[in-house]
């Protein structure tokens, strides 16, 4: 497929158009992350009066720091937990709401309406429902004989930022699968059917495998969101607590940085997480366009 | 082989929109039944609730003397081949057909058995481990004929199977799938909006219009005695002639004075049908045509134009030399016996 053509009179006018958009670019992302190359390179004192450059030393520091690992590893469960959930939930809802024919607008919206709400809200929102001594949701486990606290178990903990963080998620998952779905033709599930497949089955080998592509563009998504995205949600519930039990790289930068004043360890791990981003979309882009398999 | 009995079966839709508000028919065993008419009359309505893909609202479906009303697709053992195929697209040609038998368990030895003899049939051995998308409109159509009858069904039915084919393509597998399924001898329903596939396929042939039968039987029996103005003016290509007339006991007289058929009893208006080949270019002719179009087809040639001095269309079908031109007035007699008297009120057939 070939993009059509547009030829301008004036030479300048392209670059006119597009130069708020580069504009923006170098100011908030350029400008910001050479910035913090540059400072992952450098060690300064926690008040900024010595600076001396230590090449990869940050670098070398952060990856023989146990303390970095466990954070990785907490990252990549929490990053994992939330994708699963929040894309198996919208999955779930999706193909009930494919099926609804009344009030189909009405539902559709009233599931859209999470991802509106900001992380930190969606933090508070969470943290005040599983609040151990005002929350209901910590008072209905109560019941049930669950002793819920966030504040010394990190298991908890960790449940509660997964919930709140994928909340919102399901929301944006749930619209793409929904699509995905309703541009499958109607006429492929009925042959299925008269085929002698039943529900199951026919989500499983026809509906699903047609899906794949969706599947696979949310799966990056909200790899990315989870890596990156979700600091609003820590921030307002666990603090990164109990211990480092929720502290993800993402928190961890912020509070390596504001509240430990290490700005070169801080910088590095923003230049790590920057590699992992770029990497989530190369991957995205080298394979998204390619359609997934049929 | 079975029989399909539809019995006062009624469809609602939820809103209360009544499709079929009452309609029965019987098809019997090995029989290829078309049902034909013009979009909304209710006709893929019928098929799907045949093949369970629509609830049935009132009366009764039979298949083989089973009643199969509550049952759900898989169990009514049919096959059906869609509008568009309905193809899975990410699987191979033979997982495409083997996917019904697999789902029913079948061992693996007989699915290949199976899959292999339609393909065997349908000429499409070499393309087995393509997917849809690499295969051509034609292909397309094989792999769903193929899938249907790899299970082999106790009916076949088929939703317009033709119509995103081009013309060529359209004939040719038309001739296919009749002696498939002559071959075969399993009783399908064929639905199409298509007058020509109905008449060229059907055993029987059923015409609809807003939910009901306007006439069901012989296509030829159809062609020859329609029961309605309705049917005259759907079957047949171009179209049955309809005037306007009145029956004055000595004859049927036209709009324009001339009286036709000397032996109808007076009762008041009627409308009379003559199909374009039964018009006879005769000189002084009580129908003078004058002409405004003309198609040539080669052996024959379709004249369109208007009864002179009224505005009925008239169309006839001639042959031979002489063919009119563009604003020419051509005096046209219809062939002794070959015209049709319906009621003006009704639409019903007179005698």
């Amino acid at each position: 497929m070939r993009a059509k053509r547009v030829t301008f009179r004036h030479r300048w006018l392209p670059y006119a158009l597009i130069a708020p958009q580069i504009l923006i670019t170098i100011v908030f992302f350029l400008w910001p992350a050479s910035q913090a190359i540059y400072q992952s390179l450098l060690r300064q004192d926690a008040f900024g009066l010595r600076t001396e450059f230590v090449g990869l030393k940050n670098f070398a520091r952060l990856f023989a720091d146990p303390r970095y690992l466990d954070s990785f590893i907490t990252t990549i469960v929490f990053s994992t937990l939330v994708t699963a959930l929040s894309m198996l939930i919208a999955l779930v809802l999706a193909v009930m709401a494919d099926r609804v024919l009344r009030g189909a607008l009405t539902y559709r919206t009233l599931l859209i309406w999470p991802y509106a709400v900001a992380p930190a809200v969606a933090g508070v929102l969470w943290w005040f429902l599983f609040n151990p001594t005002i929350g209901i949701i910590a008072y209905a486990l109560d019941g049930l004989g669950y002793d819920w606290s966030h504040y010394v178990s990190g298991t908890d903990a960790m449940a509660l930022i997964v919930i709140a963080a994928a909340w919102r998620q399901v929301s944006y998952n749930f619209l793409f699968f929904l699509a995905g779905l309703q541009a499958i033709p109607r006429s492929l599930t009925e042959a299925a059917a008269i085929d002698g497949a039943g529900p199951v089955k026919r989500f499983l080998t026809i509906q699903l495998p047609l899906l794949s592509p969706t599947v696979f563009f949310l799966l990056v998504v909200n790899l990315v969101y989870a890596f990156f995205e979700t600091f609003g949600v820590v921030h307002a519930t666990t603090s990164g607590g109990p211990g480092n039990a929720t502290n993800i790289l993402v928190y961890k930068v912020w509070r390596d940085a504001f509240e430990g004043l290490n700005l070169g360890s801080s910088a590095a791990q923003s230049v790590v997480l920057m590699v992992i981003v770029i990497a989530l979309t190369a991957i995205q882009f080298r394979y998204i366009e390619r359609r997934v398999e049929y | 082989m079975s029989d399909i009995a539809i019995e006062h079966v009624r469809k609602v839709y939820p809103g209360g929109v009544e499709v079929i508000p009452d309609l029965s028919l019987s098809i019997a065993a090995g029989e290829l039944c078309v049902l034909v008419g013009p979009s909304g009359c209710g006709k893929s309505t019928l098929l799907r609730m045949v093949a369970g893909l629509e609830t049935v609202t009132g009366g009764e479906i039979r298949i083989g003397g089973r009643r199969v009303n509550e049952l759900e697709p898989v169990e009514r053992d049919i096959s059906m081949v869609f509008q568009n195929y309905a193809l899975y697209p990410h699987m191979t040609v033979y997982d495409n057909m083997a996917y019904g038998l697999r789902n029913r368990g079948e061992p693996k030895d007989r699915i290949d058995a199976a899959v292999r003899d339609a393909a065997q049939t349908l000429g499409l051995s070499d393309f087995l481990d393509r997917k849809p998308r690499q295969l051509s409109g034609g292909q397309r159509q094989r792999v769903a004929m193929g899938r249907a009858i790899v299970r082999d069904p106790t009916a076949f039915l088929f939703d317009e199977p033709l119509s995103n084919l081009d013309a060529k393509l359209r004939v040719k597998t038309r001739v296919e799938i009749r002696a498939l399924q002559q071959r075969l001898g399993t009783t399908s329903i064929y639905v199409t909006h298509d007058q020509l596939e109905a008449m060229t396929l059907a055993d029987k042939l059923v015409i609809m219009n807003a939910g009901r039968i306007e006439q069901a039987g012989p296509p030829l029996e159809i062609y020859e005695n329609p029961a309605t103005t309705f049917v005259a003016g759907f079957i047949g290509s171009p179209p049955m002639n309809v005037l306007p007339g009145t029956a004055t006991g000595e004859g049927v007289m036209l709009e324009t004075g001339h009286v036709l058929s000397p032996d109808r009893p007076a009762i008041g208006p009627v409308t009379i049908g003559i199909r374009p080949e039964h018009l006879v270019p005769t000189p002084s002719g009580p129908l003078p045509l004058k002409v405004q179009v003309v198609e040539r087809l080669g052996a024959t040639a379709n004249v369109h134009g208007v009864l002179k001095g009224t505005g009925t269309e008239l169309v006839a079908s001639v042959t031979g030399p002489d063919i009119p031109k563009p604003g020419d007035t051509l005096p046209l007699a219809p062939h002794p016996g070959a015209l049709h008297f319906f009621s003006t009120e009704t639409g019903q057939r007179l005698g």
